[in-house]
């Protein structure tokens, strides 16, 4: 269909049928030396690792000097990167094709580690580790909600600052992590700097600085009520604690609006990554439409693991049919099965391309390509190299 | 769908009756985990529904605040407080006994709090004053572990009802739609997670009792996985974490399964390349369709396709099976998982015993 059709108004029935998502152009977005980050999100189990992966080694291939952040890679696939050593620190890949001047580097997140050089970065060494032995500050670093999605956001951070000033790398590729929501993730640098900011917090070292005054009776009522529950150990960990970082403060607070600010910048193309499900697709939706509230520049969606389109010209219902009439002849009869297979895949892959022309049909401006699903997963460079034709192709 | 061909790989005699004597028949908390895309929420959701069947009254609690319950028995997102929303599976024999009822309870870490502090401390002002400061904020979504003691507290207490007034409605059943395998761990061992944070008081204690109903005989927790690598994978890790934490280890409940229509010699036929190309033409042609050269070949080309994809997943199966743990199978829903087929996916749990 021609773009002139295609743009000519349509009425009636038909006028709804006709939506289909305009193509995402990898190897544009890849190639544009203005592309400086790439960050790939979605709900879990979607592929993003692989997606992450096969984009950054494709880059490379094609020329770009590359370094991708995973956060949990199969163990296969970490191993053919060589990275599974969780070290912090990118690792160049063996066996990418350097022949257009590109390079690859990988590493897997130490959530804790980025978290604890934060820390050492930014205070004295014994305060330093008067923070790192606190209890508070050991459950804090490991299991706070989005402490993990902040960490992304601050390696990144710190990588970007080093590939400015080094020219180290031309283009990163984020993966973030299997979020419950994958709002979590946008949501993480401002509710870090909210907690650390916080009235709560305030008030828990007011005391520890002095001014009696701030100990109003509402604040009693608080810390009484607080120790009740908590037990008064806790109370005094978290005051600690609390006192400790405040020197920080400042620092996670601007380090985490920063963030934020790249994440905004033209450079960065945010992909949305999703599997052909209904939750996975709302979860996109809700992606899309919280990045462009938030005015973070979307590059567009990636559909995974979709079925492959049946062959000929046979519906699912005449397959259906086919298959009862040659049961009921020969209850083992092998066409039967390979109808109702034939049905069986029909009926999966329109459905997949029903809930994909309704993504489009709501969210019309987002480019989108389509991988098929691999009978197998990906665990070397060859199969990266696949996926990442089938994302160029798709 | 569930039809007449559908053959479930580890029940050489597919029954459509349901198994005598469940598995778990001492177990009043069920927890569900499994990986993102596995379909642990829809699993979650059918064990309830397959519990529920002969009289008994199920609770159905989700706790990461996705309201897929309310999305998936198609009904207005849930309050925190608990709702009847389905009625349980009716016996396949007929009308011998009366299903009972699904209630559903959507757990909210700051209504938990408030309600726990009003609860056992009647701390009406307090509880009130806390929130104005921003503390139920602080301590649900930041203070680490206090956020899972609340949510896992709240199921503890709907368990340890006991039927005396004022106590609420007493169930038979609870299932528990719970974090991802990546995290089952860390929130189900919420003593662990407290451990040197509150190391004395009322939490404490609360996290104590918790535990102590975690590891009971009456709690276990069921894995879904599909049969690919990852998700196996990380199912394996699971188990061995869980039984590092003294958790008690259900199920493992394999989902989306594909459908079973060629049997051990045709699959490898279709692999290989040798189905007889005539046989097929001339059967399509007697069933009434018109069979081109391009339309065989597609179907036996849907056929290899299908037939790698089966041989991969039995290699998973295989490794699932080494689980030494029961395992039940649920077959990939071409048309995707409504109302109608959550109960046909609770019929399959229960005709294998899960329920």
């Amino acid at each position: 269909m021609s773009a002139q059709r295609r743009t000519r108004p349509r009425v009636g029935p038909l006028a709804s049928t006709g939506v289909e998502a305009t193509g995402l152009d990898v190897d544009a977005l890849l190639d544009d030396p203005g592309t400086g980050i790439i960050v790939c999100c979605g709900s879990g189990g979607v592929g993003k690792t692989t997606t992450s992966a096969a984009l950054a080694l494709r880059a490379a291939e094609r020329g770009r000097k590359v370094v991708v952040l995973t956060i949990d890679p199969a163990r296969r696939l970490a191993q053919s990167m060589g990275i599974e050593e969780l070290d912090n620190t990118p690792r160049p890949v063996a066996k990418v094709r350097k022949t257009k001047g590109g390079g690859l580097d990988a590493m897997m997140l130490d959530m804790k580690r980025t978290f604890d050089e934060v820390v050492e970065s930014g205070a004295s060494p014994e305060k330093a580790q008067q923070i790192l032995q606190n209890p508070f500050y050991i459950a804090l670093s490991s299991s706070f909600a989005g402490t993990q999605e902040y960490m992304a956001m601050e390696k990144l951070g710190q990588i970007h600052r080093q590939a400015e000033k080094d020219g180290s790398y031309d283009l990163i590729v984020v993966d973030t992590p299997p979020s419950r929501s994958a709002l979590d993730f946008l949501d993480a640098p401002e509710r870090l700097s909210s907690f650390l900011d916080g009235r709560f917090i305030r008030l828990l070292i007011a005391p520890a600085r002095g001014p009696a005054r701030l100990m109003t009776a509402g604040l009693n009522v608080v810390t009484n009520a607080l120790s009740k529950v908590l037990g008064a150990s806790f109370l005094r960990d978290v005051q600690t604690f609390v006192a400790a970082l405040d020197t920080l403060f400042g620092g996670f607070r601007a380090r985490a609006e920063k963030t934020f600010a790249l994440l905004q910048a033209d450079g960065t193309a945010f992909l949305v990554i999703a599997a052909p499900e209904p939750d996975a697709l709302r979860e996109a939706a809700y992606f899309v439409e919280r990045l462009s509230e938030d005015r973070m520049p979307l590059a567009g969606l990636v559909v995974n693991r979709a079925g492959p389109t049946p062959q000929g010209a046979l519906s699912a219902d005449e397959a259906m049919a086919a298959a009862q009439r040659l049961r009921k002849r020969d209850p083992g009869s092998l066409t039967a099965g390979l109808l109702r297979l034939h049905a069986d895949q029909s009926r999966l892959v329109e459905r997949e391309a029903l809930l994909r022309r309704r993504f489009a049909a709501a969210h019309p401006e987002v480019a989108t390509a389509v991988v098929p699903a691999l009978s197998t997963d990906v665990h070397d460079l060859a199969g990266l190299r696949r996926i990442g034709e089938l994302l160029a192709n798709g | 769908m569930l039809g007449p061909h559908t053959r479930l790989a580890h029940v050489s005699e597919p029954s459509t009756r349901p198994a005598d004597r469940p598995d778990w028949p001492r177990v009043k908390l069920h927890i569900v985990t499994g990986k993102g895309g596995t379909g642990k929420s829809t699993v979650a959701a059918a064990l309830a529904l397959a519990l529920a069947s002969h009289g008994r009254n199920v609770l159905l609690c989700e706790v990461e605040g996705r309201q897929g319950i309310a999305r998936m028995f198609d009904v207005d997102p849930l309050p925190y407080e608990e709702c009847r929303i389905a009625t349980g599976l009716t016996h396949p024999d007929g009308a011998r006994a009366t299903p009972g009822n699904v209630y559903a309870l959507h757990i909210e870490p700051e209504a938990a709090l408030l309600e726990y502090l009003s609860m056992y401390y009647r701390l009406g002002r307090a509880g009130r004053a806390l929130d104005r400061f921003g503390v139920t904020e602080f301590a649900t979504t930041i203070a680490p572990g206090v956020r899972d003691v609340l949510l896992t507290g709240k199921v503890y207490e709907a368990a340890g009802r006991t039927g005396k007034k004022g106590t609420g409605r007493q169930y038979d059943a609870i299932v528990l739609d719970a974090p991802p395998t990546g995290r089952i761990s860390q929130f189900l061992n919420v003593n662990n997670e407290l451990a040197g944070l509150a190391k004395m008081g009322p939490i404490k204690n609360q996290a104590d009792n918790i535990m102590t109903l975690f590891r009971s005989p009456a709690t276990v927790v069921h894995l879904v996985t599909v049969l690919e690598e990852m998700p196996v994978q990380e199912t394996t890790d699971g188990i061995a974490q869980l039984h590092g934490h003294g958790l008690p280890v259900g199920g493992v409940v394999v989902n989306l399964v594909r459908p079973q229509d060629l049997d051990r010699g045709e699959l490898t036929a279709a692999r290989k390349g040798t189905i007889d190309t005539d046989e097929v033409t001339a059967d399509l042609r007697d069933a009434g369709v018109e069979a081109d050269d391009a339309l065989v070949a597609a179907l036996l080309s849907e056929g290899r396709d299908h037939a790698e994809r089966r041989a991969l997943e039995d290699a998973q199966r295989k490794l699932v099976a080494g689980l030494d743990v029961p395992t039940y199978e649920l077959p990939r829903l071409p048309t995707g998982v409504d109302l109608g087929a959550l109960y046909e996916l609770a019929a399959a749990l229960k005709t294998q015993g899960m329920a």
